[in-house]
């Protein structure tokens, strides 16, 4: 009850963003002291909402909550809703989602219309290779929605009930479309693929799948902070940090993970399974084959899943070699079992609002239990019958993989070169649309407190919206992940300039 | 010599290995004889023909039609693929402000314009079935209980309880009154759930109802509102046959109630709808939560990122469904085809000496055999039920699948067919009852 009463009054809006902050910092400092990292001060460690999510979101979350926008509006009374809900009706005060609001409220910077807006970084979004597809789509469907030649339209055959998991010729479109990406000595089968509505809903099911409410997966940090609502939100399972560090550019220590394991062990969490992306977000390494083989030996070691996050395989621009998991186990004499990769079509062919994300796995028990979970998070008929001409098109699909690589690794090449020039290095990156900007120089003291007002300056000084490390749980503070894929090369001297004016404050 | 160890087989949790998916009971069981033997009109005229699928295949001419008529609607927008970009990149679980928008006046016209929606309230799922664990994981915690009427939808065995860990009381109905909800009912269903140390969360309606294919009345909504109001507790109302009662007049939401009673303790109130059954398009996986909470609002916002409806298919359905000429128009003429159809059948039965319950709504009928079988049990219903996917090759649905009290009681769909087939099947039962009447 006493739970309830004070955080009422903050969904209701009376309380502002402060309130916000306080009330459920204090109760989550308290029910999570033991996934404190060592800072001076830990912002609530509660689930927020999609990194990609558009900033809009949060801009009507604010108003949806205050009373006076809703016409038929019941009141507030005493009607209880689930602690579960409690805790995830809360506003959000992560820096990443202010930022976002930030953006929407003062309108996104437009180099005609609006100068002075923020420039938008803190989106994993790809802007480049649009023209291709919309190229694509004018040419094989004239225009139509519906996937179809105009005058040729068959609502019954796509109306109807459809395998939850997934038309056929959609898996058997994907299966050979990630093999393309994955690299050519991956055959994915597509009965073992199982079509959900993102890679969002993939997540939450695997997690469903793997482990029960109070299990843990362990996590190598920093992390895409959409995790912690994918896994923890309603599955209840928890992630156990493994910290990466710079000194090795992030790469997961296995000797890290061990202890991490260990020591949940010893407080009576069991682990269920590790969860990795590679290519990895928010710093945008490739993990090494060799680092990949001590995974899956670990895992096998400890008996426990291995989940693979590749969602950006298709999207390398350097030169390193992406290897996949499902090469690995293909070659190597691994238990199959226990490996379960994620993919979508959000990142790669920056169709995130289509909604096709997929489940690869050769575990017969995992695959049957996720087919009947999609029931849930299907795709949508007629994005399923768009798609599946698109990625067969292989000749269309090497053009825009290829043209995507060449414009991302241009568009990275100019940026990091600019924050190279003031002073800015970053992370040794191959993948992503994403540079893991090295600002330590710029905090005065090593502390989450000094990253996030570097943060708030660039927000409100530089008008720079980027994602702050601790938001990814980084051990270290004063990283950031700046997006550069929603630019274009004449907007990237504007950014550098208006860094370079936080970073002279911050040198004076 | 190698020396063979077993590997430890890696584990599953309990979500991944339990039966609470349900998807062994007979209501699925019959769907897989019709897998295996799918009746056609043409290739397989002695197959089983599935009238255990709501779905309705009457109005697709209407949607293509209108498609057809309007391509804009089933552009990008502004004539070309200009608008593409956006929407491919369009993720935010608020949704398309046109999509909620004609959601709500969709609503609003399949309730004959007696209840007014707010698109800010509208929260879109992909589909119903979504719509409703949703609201299940923000309502109850695990442990805790809705009530839910007998006989019930199959699927809510799962979609209420699966993952969420929350449990189904059943409020026992039975055919002295038509099978309609009383308030010692529900008293008996709290009561129930009360000795057994379980919390109730809320209680949760179909209406129109699955599988009676009968919509609640007036006085029945006033005693549950009153009932859910007494005990501090929610009310889902699901509506997703809302617009296919055969005739307008006679479907009163609660959502009518509610304004009638000035919003008076409407925040325990959610009303889940849907596209699979109005609109005959489950594939486009349409559903919606429409909340008059706030906080649930806002909470079912969040959690719908697992459950988006693509952005592409907002932007195919807003145009068409806010052109309240073409809207107004389906639901006219989807309702006169249901009704004819529902007609049909009714007459049919009768004249094979077959009654049902008196039906007003819906894409089925429920059919009453107690006088049939050979015991009056649940084993005595699934014998006949047996004989009635393997001898007369029809797929119907069971009452001890909807957890129906009473044995005897079958849901019979009418909608996913033709006419030619529907004659095909009534000539089958109409055979089978003669054969059965003379052994």
């Amino acid at each position: 009850m006493r739970l309830i009463v004070p955080l009422q009054g903050v969904v209701q809006g009376r309380g502002g963003l402060i309130l916000g902050s306080l009330i459920p910092c204090a109760l989550f400092y308290f029910l999570q002291v033991y996934l404190k990292r060592r800072r001076p001060r830990n912002p609530s460690l509660k689930p927020p909402p999609s990194p990609s999510h558009s900033s809009s979101n949060l801009v009507e979350l604010q108003r949806s909550s205050s009373r006076s926008n809703l016409s038929s509006r019941g009141s507030i009374g005493t009607v209880q809703v689930s602690s579960r809900a409690s805790s995830i009706a809360k506003p959000n005060d992560s820096p990443y989602y202010i930022g976002l609001d930030k953006v929407a409220a003062g309108g996104p910077y437009d180099r005609l219309d609006n100068p002075n807006g923020v420039i938008q970084l803190g989106l994993s979004e790809n802007r480049l290779c649009f023209d291709l597809i919309e190229k694509w789509v004018s040419e094989k469907f004239a225009g139509s929605i519906l996937g179809t030649e105009s005058g040729n339209l068959n609502i019954s055959g796509i109306a109807a009930y459809q395998p939850c998991d997934g038309l056929i010729e959609l898996k058997m479109a994907m299966a050979g479309f990630m093999s393309r990406i994955m690299g050519r000595s991956v055959s994915i089968d597509p009965s073992q693929i199982v079509l959900t509505s993102g890679a969002t809903p993939a997540i939450e099911i695997l997690s469903f799948c793997l482990a029960d409410q109070g299990n843990a997966f362990l996590v190598p940090t920093p992390y895409y902070p959409g995790f912690d609502r994918d896994v923890r939100w309603r599955p209840g399972v928890e992630l156990i940090p493994i910290h990466c560090r710079s000194t090795d550019n992030f790469t997961l220590n296995i000797t890290v993970l061990d202890q991490a394991f260990t020591q949940a062990k010893k407080r009576g969490v069991k682990v269920r399974g590790i969860l990795i992306s590679n290519p990895a977000n928010p710093v945008g390494n490739l993990l090494s084959r060799e680092t990949i083989c001590s995974i899956l030996e670990f895992a096998q070691e400890k008996n426990i899943h291995v989940i693979s996050d590749e969602i950006f395989a298709g999207s390398i621009y350097g030169s390193e070699e992406f290897v996949s998991m499902a090469e690995i186990i293909e070659a190597e004499d691994f238990d199959k079992n226990r490996v379960h990769i994620i993919y979508g079509l959000s990142k790669d062919l920056s169709l995130p609002g289509f909604r096709v994300g997929v489940i690869y796995s050769h575990n017969e028990v995992v695959l049957a239990a996720a087919k009947r979970l999609t029931r849930f998070s299907s795709i949508s008929a007629p994005t399923q019958q768009l798609i599946i001409p698109m990625i067969l098109d292989t000749k269309f699909i090497e053009e825009y993989i290829e043209t995507s690589r060449r414009r991302t690794r241009h568009m990275y090449e100019i940026f990091v070169a600019g924050l190279n020039q003031i002073g800015i290095k970053c992370a040794k990156s191959s993948a992503g649309f994403y540079c893991w900007a090295d600002m330590r120089g710029l905090i005065p003291s090593y502390s989450e407190k000094d990253e996030l007002e570097l943060w708030d300056k660039l927000l409100n000084v530089a008008k720079i919206n980027v994602t702050p490390g601790s938001a990814c749980h980084c051990i270290e503070p004063g990283w950031f992940r700046c997006c550069f894929t929603t630019l274009t090369a004449d907007d990237i001297p504007v950014v550098i300039d208006r860094i370079q004016r936080v970073v002279e404050t911050c040198k004076s | 010599m190698a020396i063979e160890i077993e590997q430890p087989c890696v584990g599953l949790s309990k979500v991944a290995v339990s039966e609470t998916h349900g998807e062994d009971s007979p209501y699925f069981a019959g769907w897989k004889a019709y897998d295996e033997n799918p009746y056609d009109e043409t290739t397989n005229p002695s197959g089983v023909i599935q009238m255990g699928l709501a779905e309705n295949q009457v109005s697709f001419d209407l949607l293509e039609k209108y498609l057809e008529e309007h391509s804009e609607a089933s552009s990008w927008g502004k004539g070309s693929v200009s608008g593409f970009r956006e929407n491919a990149l369009f993720q935010d679980y608020h949704g398309l402000l046109s999509f909620r928008k004609a959601m709500a006046s969709f609503m609003e016209q399949v309730r004959g314009g007696r209840a007014k929606f707010d698109p800010n309230r509208v929260v879109l799922t992909a589909g119903a079935t979504a719509a409703n664990e949703l609201l299940t994981f923000i309502l109850a915690d695990p442990g805790d209980a809705l009530l839910v009427p007998t006989p019930y939808y199959p699927g809510f065995d799962r979609d209420l309880r699966w993952r969420t860990g929350v449990k189904i009381v059943p409020i026992h109905c039975d055919s002295s009154n038509n099978f309609q909800i009383t308030t010692p009912a529900l008293e008996a269903a709290y009561s129930e759930a009360e000795s057994m140390n379980i919390k109730v969360r809320g209680v949760l309606i179909t209406n129109p109802s699955n599988p009676l294919g009968a919509t609640v009345q007036r006085s029945v909504l006033e005693d549950i509102l009153d009932f859910v109001t007494r005990k501090n507790i929610h009310l889902v109302s699901d509506e997703i046959y809302s617009g296919s009662v055969f005739s307008s007049s006679e479907f009163i939401s609660v959502a009518e109630i509610l304004e009638a009673r000035q919003y008076k303790n409407s925040e325990r109130v959610h009303i889940v709808y849907s596209l699979s059954k109005d609109l005959g398009l489950p594939g486009f996986r349409v559903g919606t939560i429409y909340s008059y909470n706030d906080k649930v609002v806002t909470t079912a916002r969040r959690m719908s990122s697992f459950t988006l409806i693509s952005s592409q298919t907002q932007h195919l359905l807003a145009s068409m469904l806010s052109d309240k000429c073409f809207t107004e128009n389906y639901i006219k003429i989807n309702r006169e085809r249901l009704r004819k159809r529902y007609d049909m059948i009714i007459e049919g039965l009768r004249s094979a000496g077959i009654d049902c319950l008196k039906g007003n709504a819906g894409l089925f009928c429920w059919m009453n055999l107690s006088p049939f079988l050979e015991k009056p049990t649940r084993e005595g219903e699934l014998a006949l039920w047996n004989s009635m996917v393997h001898e007369v090759k029809l797929n119907i649905s069971p009452g001890s699948s909807c957890h129906c009290s009473e044995p005897g009681w079958f849901r019979v769909c009418f909608a996913n067919m033709s006419e030619q087939t529907l004659e095909v099947a009534l000539k089958r039962i109409h055979n089978f009852m003669v054969k059965k009447r003379s052994e």
